[in-house]
């Protein structure tokens, strides 16, 4: 029983091989297709990684600090010259630099933002107030990029942000053990700044707490209490028609058309502040909606008939068979939904930028009526910034930002398979 | 060789008194499906005559439909799906590494239970098979072909004035023979029916039924059938299955006017099924 | 402050009715137990929570809306005619550093004594309109306490009462979406009015030159900026066009590959993986087209010899094409996977290889479908801002070579309305005016996107 009755025509042969050729380029295509498509996103999430995960760290540099007397009252901390005390400890710990160009790079090697953690200790323990002590301070960005790699140090002086003399200075620092890499607290609770080593993400983590509080206060019921609506107990007819109509298509309405309608509502019309977590919170509400009802009703829709059936047939009235059997079933799915759309609203920058949460803003955001930003719109400021610093930063706030994403999208892929009932 | 097989009583009854026997046009012995973890079919042995219509029939869930998707591996499509034993087509294994799962259906077309003509027109749908395999070497031998599988199908009359016209636009019945003329189009040697008629009316049922028994001129067919007036009409040789087994196989008379085993007897007087 | 406070009372009668409710139903039952009440208890409860809570929330909720310009007109009113016949925007900072100095903040003129007067005024009529507030929303809670408590009796159809109030929230609820759609047409139609007046239709429609720099002082000369959206458009039109190119093929293939010839297993662990694409906020996508694939393609172009401006309409254009890439294969999975698997059979039945199958059966049968798909996807592209804004840069250019730099309908919508900006000028109502184009065009892809995938659903159902 071999294959021999299936010898076949010399051309339907050739034909045959010619079929199966088509075969292999189509499968070939859509593996190329695959292959392109999942090594764009390895290309992106490590061109986000490669860039961003120094972030995370910070370089400090030693100095004997000497906390005059003459230069803090004690009683009023926070008045005291600590600009003077820095400068002070740099030229102590090099003394041989005496010209005022020279001085003034030296000077460059320390954040600006030092001052301010020197205050912040005083402030904390007033005996300091006359003492000598060794002082980690934050250095400066540049400093910062150097120590880390990210700025080569092998090229033509004028081809660097630091000159010959302060790469010296900073390795003779650094021969002595006074300079470290320390974890980058600041960056995830500090807020936005000028200087990229003190720029943090504290205030747009806030901001966007504050935003998606009030989405999802919001959004959570009106779209669930629409969807029930909907799908349970309207009457079919145009009325109903117009307003699915009206959900599918503002579903796929731009996101920035929402921020214009944000703009002209909530802030021309109504008043409300502009650059605030409430304006952003209700036009993010907005366009969450539809993504709520969509889901919401699929999940009530996949609860089986019977179950409805069941409940009228022992006298619940129609509000409490939802209540009681069909919703907690359709549950699973609901949250699914929610966090799904969540999750796009804590990506959405476009609309937020129409209702003014652009603003350079250093306090961290306690209220949703504070000005505030968002951890996106924070990346796209960052974005901006033309200091490498900030091109470090705001990577690393990407990679805060989808570490935030895939949390949210595991929890919605955890609760489908964890709940999920096939009818 | 295959036609030795003792236990069956095909091949008893076949080789009886009459003597003009029909060669076996495909060969089945030891045949196992399982879908996954469940055994679909349980050695099942059975001959499929040429040029004469075979009727399986069975209470649902009997395995009848699996068994015919085995004749022209539609089974490989259906993931899970393991098969074996021997699926004989002319002597040759159907199984066979070397041979071409393409090839095999075009000499083992298939029409299924519901009409599923493709949505183009009713030209393209009869013209697909030919243009794919290459069969007609211009638009003049197509025409010839498509029109004559119409023929056949006793459909041309009242399609000739739409060839164009979507066949999904026909009527189930006008669907029906049109997916059976699609099929003959490649002049295949076996046809492989799925319960043909189960979606269709009394009307179009009997009108494919007189093209089922025309057709066996040329073509050996198997046809799968919930409706044992049907096979009892249609077909010459009736196999009973049951709970995946193949429980009894001969001639059509024969099985209906005096069937061997208590089951089949029970399934024919209708007393489960 | 006192918002809070009358929120948290609202809450304490809404319970303490509940419970009242509760208890004359439940206490009065042990009189005449012959009468079974119609309603359970707790809905009761739950008509007394209602009476006490909504009424006042209603009146609170327009009380907060309109507090402010009602607040405002008195104060105007008082300040006197002559500061009543202020230019607009002149009474509106007037206004704000009252309302700042009220609240104590630091204001941009000197407090003269005038000013202080105002804004003591200001603060104190606030103050009594708080009190007002706050009186008004507790008195109205109880009297729906007083008046709701006298209904309950064990013959009063309190859950068809309830069920009534929760039936129309629900509606309410249900209507937001079509209030939200005429939000959007009205608040982007008024503008665009505005607009129309200063610019002609014609002119915006059909202007080939877009330099939207309005005069600062009404005395320059040549400055009144050009309003002719043409190079928009067009910008917008060759970038959906790059991405359209970059995310259909891929799209597709991908998507008949995983529908018709990856096994299961590559499947699962394929389509999630791809999925991470679609959930990538587009600020990132922005990021990269800007810092990865901008400076790499101009790299590349210089290798080659060509000129590849720094922001090219290419890298915005390919990049969005990626970010659309799971939005085509997904929605075509649903309609390749959308066809019968009887047409299906019947192609592989008549001895048709896969691709046979798939090219000629499969994919004719599931056009509609990938149109509608390619339809919103289009319509994603042209919506799209963060990509184009960060990436495509702001030069007006009517061109269609895809290495200069465009601008977008989107980008140039951000550019006009970040900042701060008067609301009246010629430039921020242009960016209503681009906006109700960005929303006609959307609509009307996603309507015919909308019609044909029904029509399509119902050829199989």
């Amino acid at each position: 029983m071999t294959g021999a009755g299936w010898q076949v025509s010399k051309h339907s042969a050739r034909r045959l091989k010619k079929r199966y050729r088509r075969e292999r380029w189509l499968k070939a295509l859509g593996v190329l297709a695959i292959t392109v498509a999942l090594g764009v996103l390895v290309l992106l999430l490590g061109s986000v990684i490669a860039r961003g995960y120094p972030a995370f760290v910070k370089t400090e540099i030693a100095l004997e600090v000497n906390f005059k007397a003459e230069l803090i009252d004690p009683g009023q901390p926070g008045g005291g010259r600590y600009g003077r005390i820095i400068r002070n400890a740099l030229f102590a710990a090099f003394p041989d630099v005496r010209e005022r160009a020279e001085r003034r790079r030296l000077l460059k090697l320390i954040s600006r933002g030092a001052r301010f953690e020197l205050r912040r200790m005083v402030e904390s323990d007033p005996e300091l107030v006359g003492t000598v002590k060794k002082v980690w301070l934050t250095a400066s960005s540049d400093v910062d990029m150097l120590t880390k790699g990210s700025l080569p140090r092998d090229v033509p002086q004028d081809e660097r942000r630091l000159s010959d003399r302060q790469l010296t200075w900073l390795d003779s620092l650094d021969a002595a053990e006074n300079v470290r890499t320390r974890f980058n607290w600041q960056f995830f609770f500090g807020s936005d700044s000028r200087e990229p080593e003190l720029a943090g993400i504290g205030g747009a983590l806030a901001g966007s707490f504050w935003t998606l509080a009030i989405t999802l206060i919001l959004a959570f019921p009106l779209g669930v209490g629409a969807a029930i609506y909907l799908q349970e107990f309207a009457p079919k007819n145009r009325l109903t028609d117009f307003i699915e109509v009206n959900i599918n298509n503002l579903a796929a309405v731009p996101s920035i058309v929402f921020g214009l309608l944000g703009l002209a509502i909530f802030i021309q019309l109504f008043e409300l502040p502009r650059s605030t977590a409430i304006v952003g919170g209700l036009t993010l509400m907005l366009m969450t909606l539809p993504t709520i009802i969509i889901a919401t009703r699929a999940a009530l829709a996949a609860v089986p008939p019977s179950i409805r059936e069941a409940a009228h047939g022992v006298g619940a009235s129609p509000l409490q068979v939802v209540t009681h059997h069909v919703l907690p079933l359709a549950m699973p799915g609901i949250m699914t939904g929610t966090i799904i759309g969540m999750a796009r609203a804590l990506g959405e920058t476009a609309p937020l930028l129409m209702i003014g949460m652009v603003a350079f803003i250093v306090d961290i955001p306690a209220a949703p009526f504070d000005s505030a930003t968002a951890l996106p719109v924070q990346i796209f400021l960052w974005a901006d910034s033309p200091e490498r610093g900030f091109t470090e930063k705001m990577s690393a706030a990407i990679i805060v930002l989808l570490a935030f994403l895939i949390i949210m999208n595991a929890l919605a892929v955890y609760l489908r398979r964890r709940f999920e009932i096939r009818w | 060789m295959a036609m030795t097989m003792t236990t069956m009583a095909a091949t008893e009854t076949a080789s009886g008194p009459a003597g003009h026997v029909p060669p076996s046009k495909m060969e089945v012995s030891g045949l196992d499906v399982f879908y996954g973890a469940n055994q679909a079919l349980f050695d099942v042995d059975m001959n499929v005559a040429e040029n004469r219509v075979s009727a399986l029939i069975g209470p649902s869930g009997c395995g009848k439909s699996t068994f015919l998707r085995c004749l022209n591996r539609m089974n490989d499509i259906i993931e899970g799906c393991k098969v074996s034993g021997n699926v004989l087509l002319d002597g040759n294994d159907i199984y066979a590494r070397e041979l071409d799962v393409v090839q095999l259906r075009a000499r083992v077309g298939m029409v299924f239970q519901k009409p599923n003509p493709f949505p183009k027109s009713i030209y393209d749908n009869v013209a697909y098979g030919p243009r794919i395999h290459g069969l007609a070497e211009n638009a003049g031998e197509l025409d010839e072909i498509v029109e004559n599988s119409l023929r056949r199908a006793g459909l041309f009359e009242e399609v000739a004035e739409r060839m164009s016209a979507s066949g999904t636009s026909l009527s189930g019945g006008q669907q029906q023979r049109l997916c059976i003329a699609r099929a003959i189009a490649i002049s295949p040697e076996v046809i492989l029916m799925d319960e043909p008629c189960s979606a269709l009316d009394p009307i179009a049922t009997a009108k494919v039924e007189e093209l089922i028994d025309a057709l066996k001129q040329d073509f050996t067919i198997a046809i799968v059938t919930h409706n044992m007036q049907q096979a009892a009409r249609v077909s010459q040789y009736t196999a009973f299955f049951h709970l995946g087994k193949l429980v009894e196989f001969g001639e059509t008379e024969a099985i209906f006017t005096n069937p061997e085993e208590k089951r089949t007897q029970d399934y024919i007087t209708g007393r489960f099924g | 402050m006192q918002l809070v406070i009358l929120l948290i009372a609202l809450g304490a009668i809404a319970a303490l009715g509940y419970f009242l409710a509760r208890r004359k139903l439940l206490g009065g039952g042990t009189g005449d137990t012959a009468i079974r009440p119609h309603s359970m208890p707790g809905y009761h409860g739950w008509y007394v929570a209602l009476w006490c809570a909504l009424p006042s929330l209603v009146v609170l909720l327009f009380w907060l809306l309109f507090e402010g310009r009602i607040l405002e007109a008195l104060l105007v009113s008082h300040l006197g005619p002559e500061i009543a016949a202020l230019p607009g925007e002149m009474l509106g900072l007037l206004l704000n550093d009252i309302r700042n100095l009220a609240a104590g903040d630091a204001v941009s003129r000197d407090a003269d004594p005038a000013l202080m007067a105002a804004a003591e005024r200001y603060g104190a009529m606030r103050t009594t309109a708080r009190a007002a507030m706050l009186g008004g929303g507790l008195a109205l809670a109880v009297a729906g306490l007083a008046w709701s408590w006298r209904r309950v009796a064990p013959a009063f159809r309190a859950r068809h009462r309830v069920e009534r109030v929760v039936r129309g929230v629900l509606i309410l609820a249900s209507f937001v979406a079509v209030v939200t759609t005429v939000g959007i047409i009205l608040s982007v139609l008024f503008e665009s009015i505005r607009f129309f007046s200063i610019v002609s239709v014609g002119d915006f429609l059909f202007g080939l030159e877009w330099s939207p720099q309005t005069a600062i002082r009404t005395d320059q000369v040549g400055s009144s900026g050009a309003f002719g959206a043409v190079p928009l458009f067009t910008g917008t039109l060759l970038i959906t066009l790059i991405a359209m190119l970059v995310a259909l093929p891929v799209g597709l293939f991908s998507a008949i590959y995983m529908a018709e010839f990856a096994s299961p297993n590559v499947r699962n662990a394929v389509k999630p993986v791809l999925e991470i694409l679609a959930g990538v906020p587009t600020v990132v996508y922005g990021f990269f087209a800007a810092l990865t694939v901008a400076p790499a393609l101009r790299g590349f172009g210089d290798y080659l010899g060509l000129d590849v401006a720094s922001e090219s309409a290419l890298a915005a254009g390919a990049v969005m094409g990626i970010m659309i890439i799971p939005f085509i294969s997904s929605l075509s999975d649903d309609a390749i996977i959308a066809v019968p698997r009887s047409l299906r059979e019947g192609s592989l039945a008549m001895g048709a290889t896969r691709s046979e199958t798939v090219v000629k059966v499969i994919l004719p049968a599931a056009l509609p479908g990938i149109v509608a798909a390619c339809l919103l996807a289009i319509s994603r592209a042209i919506g799209e801002t963060m990509i184009v804004v960060m990436a495509a840069g702001l030069a007006a250019k009517l061109t269609a070579n895809p290495l200069e730099a465009v601008t977008t309908v989107t980008a140039q919508m951000v550019t006009l309305l970040v900042g701060d900006q008067e609301f009246d000028s010629a430039k921020t109502l242009a960016a209503f005016a681009l906006g109700l184009a960005l929303f006609l065009a959307t609509l009307a892809l996603n309507v015919l996107a909308l019609y044909i995938a029904r029509k399509y659903r119902e050829q199989y159902e």
